[in-house]
């Protein structure tokens, strides 16, 4: 497989603040690539940069076989991307804003017309194609955002957290496209905070946190990374400090973390059975009523939490 | 170049769109000639163009017939509501009043005039000598009158001596009359020429210099509608401009820029926009009150071009504002700020020859003021050939406004939001 995707120590600073740290990764053709990380962790300036939107400090990145720092033009021909948040003409239809954004990437006449129909029909929305954008529902908004970045039917689609804020309907419609396009050929990097749309689309993971990858690879390549561990999580109470049980629970024997987010607490172990009989006990000391447990086997949130001790959603 | 006009027509087409910029764009502007209309008698027929006594300074070196027939025109009682003529003998003393603002205009009538029309019997074919109307240009519209009023005066004279040379050559050649009759011929058309041009309804009632003749009142609606659209054209160009910072705030911006578009096309469609968008409604307006009003706006090649002048010095204004604001809401409250004091300042409300010289100098840092100069002398039947001085000024300013507003983008991050 040949790389579409090469990036070597890519980095931003903003003043003294770093947001991308030197990342280098590749993509290659035909994959779909996560970049899993928290908000604030960089995936959108990353993303910003191999868009040509932002000129890196340092570094470089070469797409289809062009640089994005000296032939920006050219990588913007080869990449699609469709942006976190709605970039849409709201004024305008569905149709009137494909179109536009067609002509944006060099599509005229008939061929313009019918990529839009092609379009409009992929994200299912043809019925609605002459409604203006601002009468559309949040999942549907999205779906015009996403068809915009496949009009010109780009070899590498940056898509940048697509899922953010909408229903689990759109959600689902939204993870299923994705696999569509990648199935047609189409090389995806793909952005989320959310770890199971991480481990449900990508061949591979890269994991970002405050500016730097720390992790790359497959899923199982990761899981790896924490051992056999397993993942122990406690549902509490509302009223119960989630925190003080986390504290508590480090000092059993087989736990190797325990982090507190909301009212759950996730405690990585190498074997949930032998601490399980401990947790309950420690937890009913303090009086904090559980109810209920999942075990969960190693997975790309355990890993976020072996690699910086921190939750995902932190 | 596509792209920029593909930008340029989306924006026309996001403008229309938009019915609360729609209202100040083109209701505001008709609804307020209306009642402007309303107030000041025009549709009720009193006829009260809101301009008087204008202050004129007859210098008449001339002492003929024609000249004195000129000074009678602006001395008569028909124009004594509209003219405050005052007769001056020194032409140094007179041009130093209008230097010094004590006047709207001087009109320098040179010796031997009369002679260099109507030659006597005796006399060789005399020079021709010119009537000088030395303009006061802090009081275009007056001093625009004026002119109009010499320049009629001055066209029918020619109407009338040629017309006369001509009928009396005929007449010799056919044999009618005789070489020795054609002197007193010659005598009678000169003192129906003279009777002619002192017609009462001359100043008043002025020929277009069209070629149809048509002629055309001063029609207060004339000063007014051009004023009110001129003042919301200052809407429609903020309003233009704001669209640059809204579109980074929606994340179009950024869309556009990772797209295969330079941002020099980005830029150029969102300029394009804007003029697009004010020209639309300049000329939508203008042929809705000639339609709803039966206003003359005058030569229509002359309306035309100095629309597309104003708009591009409004447009100027637009880019100027955007590039100094941070924030769509900030172009939003300068630009209306900017809109009622260029609309005061440019005379949308007051006649600018009713201000102090002071404020009609600084006027002229408005298209406003230019752009209403320009369409004054449209609709006292002046052409595309009168109006030099406000669409240089137009254009000159549009194109020092739009260098200033591209080194002040250059410095600022239009791409992160």
């Amino acid at each position: 497989m040949t790389n579409i995707l090469e990036v070597q120590n890519l980095a931003k600073n903003y003043g003294d603040f770093q947001a991308v740290k030197g990342v280098s990764f590749n993509i290659e053709e035909g994959e779909i690539f996560s970049l899993l990380g928290p908000n604030g962790a960089g995936k959108t300036t990353t993303i910003s940069m191999l868009s040509t939107l932002y000129t890196p400090t340092s570094g470089e990145a070469v797409i289809g076989g062009h640089s994005v720092t000296k032939d920006p033009m050219a990588v913007r021909g080869v990449i699609g991307v469709v942006p976190q948040d709605l970039a849409l003409y709201e004024d305008l239809t569905a149709r009137e804003n494909l179109i536009f954004w067609g002509q944006m990437y060099n599509l005229s006449g008939k061929s313009l017309n019918m990529r839009v129909d092609e379009v409009l029909e992929q994200i299912g929305l043809t019925d609605k194609a002459k409604n203006r954008v601002k009468t559309f529902s949040g999942g549907m908004k999205r779906r015009v955002n996403i068809g915009v970045g496949l009009l010109h039917k780009p070899r590498l689609l940056f898509m940048d957290e697509p899922t953010v804020g909408i229903d689990p309907q759109s959600r689902r419609a939204i993870l299923d496209t994705v696999k569509d396009l990648n199935k047609q050929g189409m090389t995806l990097l793909y952005t989320t905070h959310y770890m199971e749309e991480a481990e449900e689309l990508s061949n591979r993971v890269g994991i970002i946190d405050h500016g730097e990858l720390i992790a790359l690879g497959t899923q199982k390549e990761l899981t790896q990374q924490v051992g056999q561990a397993e993942t122990l999580i406690l549902h509490i109470g509302e009223n119960d400090d989630s925190e003080a049980l986390a504290k508590s629970l480090k000092g059993i024997q087989g736990v190797q973390q325990a982090e507190a987010v909301d009212h759950e607490v996730s405690i990585v172990c190498a074997e949930a059975e032998d601490v399980l009989a401990a947790v309950v006990t420690k937890a009913n000391e303090r009086g904090i009523k559980i109810r209920s447990i999942d075990i969960r086997e190693p997975n790309l949130e355990a890993v976020f939490l072996h690699l910086t001790g921190r939750a995902l959603r932190d | 170049m596509l792209k920029t006009f593909l930008i340029g027509i989306k924006d026309l087409r996001l403008a229309f769109r938009d019915r609360a910029a729609l209202i100040l764009m083109l209701a505001a502007p008709f609804v307020l000639t209306l009642g402007l209309g309303l107030v000041t008698g025009r549709f009720s027929g009193s006829n009260n163009s809101g301009l008087s006594d204008i202050p004129v300074i007859i210098v008449n070196l001339d002492n003929d017939q024609l000249g004195d027939a000129l000074a009678d025109v602006f001395t008569s009682v028909e124009l004594a509501d509209l003219m405050e003529p005052a007769i001056g003998s020194d032409p140094e003393a007179a041009r130093q009043l209008i230097d010094e603002d004590e006047a709207a205009a001087v009109v320098i009538i040179p010796e031997g005039f009369t002679q260099s029309i109507i030659p006597q019997q005796s006399a060789v074919a005399a020079e021709l000598v010119k009537i000088e109307v030395y303009a006061n240009p802090s009081r275009p519209t007056g001093a625009g009158i004026v002119k109009a009023i010499v320049d009629e005066f001055l066209s029918r004279v020619e109407e009338g001596r040629v017309s006369g040379s001509v009928s009396i050559l005929q007449l010799v050649l056919s044999g009618r009359i005789t070489p020795a009759q054609a002197q007193v011929a010659g005598a009678a058309m000169t003192e129906r020429l003279q009777t002619n041009t002192t017609d009462s309804a001359l100043a008043i009632t002025i020929n277009s210099s069209t070629a149809d003749g048509e002629e055309v009142k001063f029609d207060i609606l004339a000063y007014l509608a051009p004023g009110m659209a001129l003042m919301f054209l200052m809407y429609t160009v903020s309003y233009g401009g704001r669209s640059i910072l809204a579109e980074k705030t929606q994340g179009t911006l950024p869309r556009l820029l990772v797209s295969p578009t330079s941002s020099t096309q980005i830029l150029g469609g969102k300029i394009f926009g804007i003029f697009l968008t004010g020209s639309a409604q300049m000329l939508i307006l203008i042929g809705a009150s000639s339609l709803f009003f039966q206003l003359k706006w005058g030569d229509p090649m002359g309306v035309i071009i100095l629309v597309l002048a104003a708009v591009f010095g409004a447009t100027g204004w637009g880019m100027f504002v955007t590039a100094v604001a941070r924030t769509p809401a900030q172009v939003a409250n300068v630009g209306m700020s900017i809109m009622l004091i260029f609309g005061i300042l440019g005379g949308s409300f007051v006649s600018l020859d009713q201000m102090p010289p002071a404020i009609q100098a600084f006027s002229k840092i408005t298209p406003n003021a230019w752009a209403l100069d320009g369409f004054t002398t449209l609709a006292l039947g002046g052409t595309l050939t009168n109006l030099s001085a406000p669409i240089t000024a137009l254009l000159s300013m549009g194109m020092i406004l739009f260098l200033v507003s591209v080194l002040l983008f250059g410095k600022k991050n239009l791409v992160q939001k």
